[in-house]
């Protein structure tokens, strides 16, 4: 279980029921051995795209490149992809053990060396030794890695995940997530991974791509989706961000000189013209202090947060939510305090 | 391994050996080994159809072989895909269009249509039905057809899914679909005297059919309005009852509520007219109460029980069990929270039942109410006992058929009005079970408990449902109590002579052992038929649910159509239309115990079907997927995933299959020949003369063997548990097989 998984082309891929368009054709490339994660909305198209890689829907439109082979009109058993389902899916007459196997065998693979195969993945993933157990004798995060045994145990040259994590609870979901990521980076493994769930995205991506009404709305890093996301709608999604308008008032190469009501800030022009603006502002980029040189604010709420503390604050650009660490001075509703923003956390974004 | 890579020649190799070695026509003596190689056969009737064409100068076989070898560079995976594709389903289409075009144009005199003599001139030749070569060759071209179109992407291009499409299509064709064209056209027939069209219209406007001079006049109405009225008299009096009993049975402290639960297995497990031969013998012309009036008030009660108010006490008798079965879902599907909800807004129990729980149970009436008019309808057993001179439209069907006229054109008008009864019945019922998902809106998060009725309600449901449970007990016990009496009515000595009438064994001169009572034959025959009937009905109705469940492909709805069709038609249609279309070539099999199977296993599909939807549904979908996904063929995934969680519904379908086609009689009547007689239609026999003691010994027979049958379910689908998380998927199968939708009878 050493090499390293495959790239992972889509070309034009489009998916319609009916009247229904669950998928835009849509382009993208995945290198080999990265996790990339299809991050959305629900019903936004997800699962859809991911069982189109998997050949459990067929393409209503476009191509899907496995390794550089054209899988598209491959079946599902044909394409050497493997999937883990959200509900894990163990088939309940079987022993964890011949659920493993139950791949090897439909693949040819004698009994006896596909049980020796299938308690090495459960090794794997930390299972030694459950192997004569039912599903239904085990916890939702052992029945989790069952799952992930029974799909790695193939080889895939691409794993696929759909919401894996969503049965499980709040603690569990993160021991998971980070058993899922060492996994992949330990195998090379070609992961794409769907989930709605933006913390887990950023947690264990390569890669993200954002999709909303049935296309990508940006795809790139973790870092670059969160600091330069191209749209409010994927400022929004990746995390709190407030969201103002300025001006732009000058272009000067790859920057550009913004005013947002007293402020004066320089930030990455990213394609935008001279004029109005879209901005958006991460809280944890507001700084709030007494004397004056910033927006002029009032303090509308504060809530206590334990390791920080959260303001709503009344300004001139609307209201802005905001995120201080408890270690400055704690602010009372009602306190006029003015604003200055950290230009690492604002970002000039198309509508 | 996918389907997908593996070849079709073994498929080839199948109407290979249909057209080329095995004897095409279905031998007078069946096969013998010998008889299986058909080439260099001096008589053509023991011919392949290869050799028929070769060396017996018919021609018309000609084209069957050439499309077998069409077919062949698409089985050897010859070229690209497309050209693959093209060869199978050319070859496959034209194959089976010629197996069908020259079945059909050569009849048992010479050509079928009078155009072919004027072309081909006249034919001396003469040919029989299709048998092993034949039935093979058309699978295997079907089959090389459906590879073909799996090849061209259709089906996602799997090939399994595409043969099962085209088994269960081309089977409903066949035994449904033909056979009912072939009723309805007899309408068409010219009758001696008359055209076409005055034939037509005399068959279909027959004032015995339409005549309502009931309403003047003391005489009898048509056989429609008899059986119309007959019907929604049933319909109505058995919904009732029955949502007496479910009311009591959910929604009271009622303590023998199991017991009462008990009586919705009486109709599965007797025959259609035990009720009707136990009215006998209480109301009869020498029943218990007939006798009693005249000895003690001296009193002729006279002959009533043969007539309307007969056949409707029987039917209200029989099938308030059946609408029973239906409401106890409908109330059970009424969220406790919705009452709940009412009572918190301050209205009273009465208020909660008047406003809240009868309007939404409106929908699941109206259900029992047409399931229970279309069994009224399609009943023969109660009628064809208590009748009389009342004719109903399966009575009349019948004597149409097997009285001294043989009017098979009215016969075939009788059920063409029967058949558009049942369809709008059918149709009504589809539109009242469609509306019905709101009752169950909220799922499965529903908790509280059921309200309690209204006191009202609740003393007139017990004084309703109770007396009749009764009175129910009461008919069978007489019915049974018949067979251990000498003669009803005139010598009431205890015996068991009936039983060994019907079931004496006897010690050969060699010790060997002789069944020389007159019950066995049929009943070996009947257990036999059933027992084969049932496997194929439980594996095709479970084929049948899975593609329809599980797999979108274009023209699923057209199959779900057809399929929901052949459980509207009632049975004695199906008979009728049996031995009209299955008596002539190209399928000859009346008298065989081929029709007596087919009839069980398209009659009996709905069991399967149904039971095996409800079972897929409990069935999280992904784990078919994910069998998929990890490299198992569609076949595969369906042998070591699915089919083993389904084993309750399985277990479910057969024994159904098996019991249903034990107690059946409106189509197996028309069926049934000297060599394979059934235990039903022997029965009827013997009540038609008069022989009740041994009719209703062999009742109690089958009656004590349905409640093993029964028994073995329980004991089979009861114990198997595969552990605490699947349970519910195992839970559910057992309850829906028994609601019945067509006509049982
Ligand atoms: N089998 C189907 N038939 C019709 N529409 C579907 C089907 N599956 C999904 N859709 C539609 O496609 C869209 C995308 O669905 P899906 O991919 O499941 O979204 P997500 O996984 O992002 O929540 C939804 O609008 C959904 O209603
Ligand atoms: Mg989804």
């Amino acid at each position: 279980m050493s090499k390293t998984g495959a790239e992972l082309r889509l070309q034009g891929l489009g998916k319609r029921y009916g009247a229904v368009q669950a998928v835009k054709p849509l382009d993208l490339a995945i290198k080999g051995g990265t996790l990339t994660t299809l991050l959305g909305p629900s019903g936004c198209g997800k699962t859809t795209l991911l069982r189109m890689i998997a050949g459990l829907e067929q393409a209503t439109e476009g191509r899907i490149f496995i390794g550089g082979r054209d899988v598209t009109l491959l079946s599902a058993g044909e394409r050497n992809v493997s999937m883990v389902f959200q509900s894990y899916a163990l088939f309940p007459h079987m022993s964890v053990l011949d659920n493993v196997a139950y791949g090897l065998v439909s693949s040819g693979l004698r009994k006896r060396e596909a049980h020796a195969r299938a308690e090495a993945a459960l090794e794997t993933v930390g299972l030694k030794g459950f192997g004569t157990r039912l599903p239904s004798e085990m916890s939702g995060g052992q029945q989790q890695r069952v799952a992930v045994a029974r799909a790695l145990v193939l080889e895939p040259d691409v794993l696929l995940f759909d919401e894996p994590l969503s049965n499980l609870d709040t603690r569990l979901r993160r021991t998971m997530r980070e058993e899922i990521r060492a996994l992949q980076q330990r195998l090379g493994l070609t992961v794409v991974y769907v989930t709605h769930d933006q913390s887990e995205a950023l947690a264990v991506s390569d890669m993200i791509v954002v999709m909303r009404n049935a296309e990508i709305a940006q795809a790139g890093t973790p870092h670059e989706l969160y600091a330069r996301p191209d749209n409010v709608f994927v400022a929004t999604f990746m995390g709190e961000a407030n969201h103002v308008r300025g001006r732009i008032e000058r272009i000067d190469g790859p920057m550009a000189d913004v005013t947002l009501d007293a402020l004066r800030l320089t930030l990455p022009q990213r394609g935008l013209a001279a004029g109005p603006v879209d901005l958006v502002i991460r809280p944890e980029a507001i700084r709030i202090s007494d004397a004056g040189g910033g927006i002029a604010a009032t303090v509308a709420r504060e809530t206590y947060m334990g390791s920080h503390t959260e303001y709503h604050l009344a300004t001139p650009l609307g209201e802005l939510f905001c995120v201080a660490p408890d270690r400055l001075r704690r602010r009372q509703a009602g306190e006029a305090v003015s604003v200055t923003f950290d230009p690492e956390g604002v970002v000039a974004v198309h509508p | 391994m996918s389907m997908l890579t593996r070849s079709s020649f073994p498929i080839w190799l199948l109407a290979c050996l249909g057209t080329l070695v095995l004897p095409w026509n279905m031998q007078q003596d069946g096969v013998r080994l010998a008889g299986l190689i058909a080439l260099g056969q001096p008589d053509p009737e023991a011919s392949s159809a290869f050799w028929q064409a070769l060396a017996h100068g018919r021609f018309w076989f000609w084209p069957v072989v050439a499309a077998l070898f069409l077919a062949l560079p698409g089985a050897l995976k010859a070229g690209s895909r497309a050209r693959q594709a093209g060869f199978l389903v050319w070859g496959g289409g034209l194959g089976l269009a010629a197996i069908v075009l020259q079945g059909l144009a050569i009849g048992i005199q010479g050509w079928s249509w009078g155009w072919m003599n004027a072309l081909f001139g006249e034919l001396p030749d003469r040919q029989f039905g299709m048998g092993l070569g034949g039935s093979l060759a058309a699978l295997g071209f079907l089959l090389l057809l459906t590879d073909g179109l799996a090849l061209r992407g259709w089906f996602k291009g799997d090939r399994f899914v595409a043969g099962a499409v085209g088994v269960l299509a081309g089977s409903i064709l066949v035994f449904t679909a033909w056979p009912v064209g072939t009723v309805l056209s007899q309408i068409l027939t010219p009758r001696e005297d008359l055209g076409i069209l005055a034939a037509t219209g005399a068959r279909l406007l027959d004032s015995k059919i339409w005549g309502l001079s009931c309403v003047s006049a003391p005489v009898g109405c048509g056989v429609f309005w008899n059986t119309l009225m007959l019907a929604f008299s049933t319909a109505t009096l058995t919904t009732l009852l029955g949502l007496c009993f479910a009311l009591i049975v959910t929604r009271s402290g009622f303590r023998a509520k199991r017991a009462l639960r008990l009586l919705t297995v009486l109709p599965i497990i007797t025959p259609p007219f035990v009720i009707g031969l136990g009215l006998i013998l209480i109301f009869g012309r020498s029943g218990v109460i007939n006798q009693m009036f005249d000895a003690v008030f001296g009193i002729e009660l006279g002959r009533w029980i043969y007539g309307y108010g007969g056949v409707l006490l029987a039917q209200v008798f029989s099938f308030t069990p059946i609408a029973f079965l239906v409401l106890i879902g409908v109330v059970e599907g009424i969220s406790p929270a919705m009452e709940e909800a009412s009572q918190t807004l301050r209205a009273s129990r009465m208020r909660t039942f008047t406003a809240v729980t009868l309007p939404l149970m409106l929908p699941g009436l109206a259900n029992a109410w047409l399931v229970s008019f279309v069994e009224s309808l399609a009943d023969f057993g109660n009628p064809i006992v208590l009748g009389g001179s009342f004719g109903v439209l399966s009575t009349e069907i019948f004597f149409a058929v097997v009285g001294a006229q043989q009017d098979f054109g009215r016969a075939a008008a009788l059920a063409a009005i029967m058949l558009a009864v049942a369809l709008l019945a059918f149709t009504l019922q589809r539109v009242a079970v469609g509306s019905r998902s709101y009752v169950s809106m909220t799922g499965k998060g529903d908790s509280g408990l059921p309200t309690p009725l209204p006191r009202l309600v609740r003393n007139l449901a017990y004084a309703v449902a109770l007396p009749w449970a009764v009175l129910t007990i009461v008919v069978y016990a007489m019915a049974l109590a018949g067979g251990f009496v000498r003669v009803w009515g005139r010598d009431w000595t205890p015996t068991l002579s009936h039983f060994t009438r019907a079931f004496a064994l006897e010690r050969g001169p060699e010790g060997d052992l002789i069944f020389s009572g007159g019950a066995w034959h049929s009943l070996f025959t009947t257990i036999e038929l059933a027992a084969i009937a049932a496997p194929i009905t439980a594996g095709l109705g479970l084929l049948a649910a899975w593609v329809l469940s599980r797999q979108r492909f274009r023209g699923r709805t057209a199959l779900e159509f057809a399929l929901m069709l052949t459980f509207a038609v009632p049975g004695t249609v199906i008979g009728v239309a049996y031995i009209l279309t299955f008596n002539l070539p190209p399928l000859e099999i009346t008298g065989t115990a081929i029709i007596l199977v087919a009839c069980f296993v398209f009659r009996n599909l709905p069991v399967g079907v149904r039971s095996g939807i409800a079972a897929m549904s409990q069935l999280d979908k992904s784990l078919d997927e994910a069998a998929i996904t990890l490299r198992a063929s569609t076949f595969r995934a369906l042998r070591t995933v699915v089919l083993p969680l389904l084993k309750p519904a399985i277990v479910t379908a057969l024994v159904y299959s098996f019991v249903r086609a034990m107690t059946t009689v409106s189509a197996v009547i028309f069926l049934v020949s000297a060599e394979y007689e059934m235990a039903t239609v022997f029965i009827i026999n013997r009540v038609i003369n008069g022989d009740y003691g041994l009719a209703i010994a062999y009742c109690a027979a089958l009656i004590v063997l349905m409640m093993a049958a029964i028994g073995l379910i329980n004991l089979l689908v009861g114990r198997r548990r595969l552990g605490r998380r699947s349970a519910a998927l195992a839970a559910a199968p057992a309850a829906p097989a028994t609601t019945p939708a067509g006509g049982r009878a």
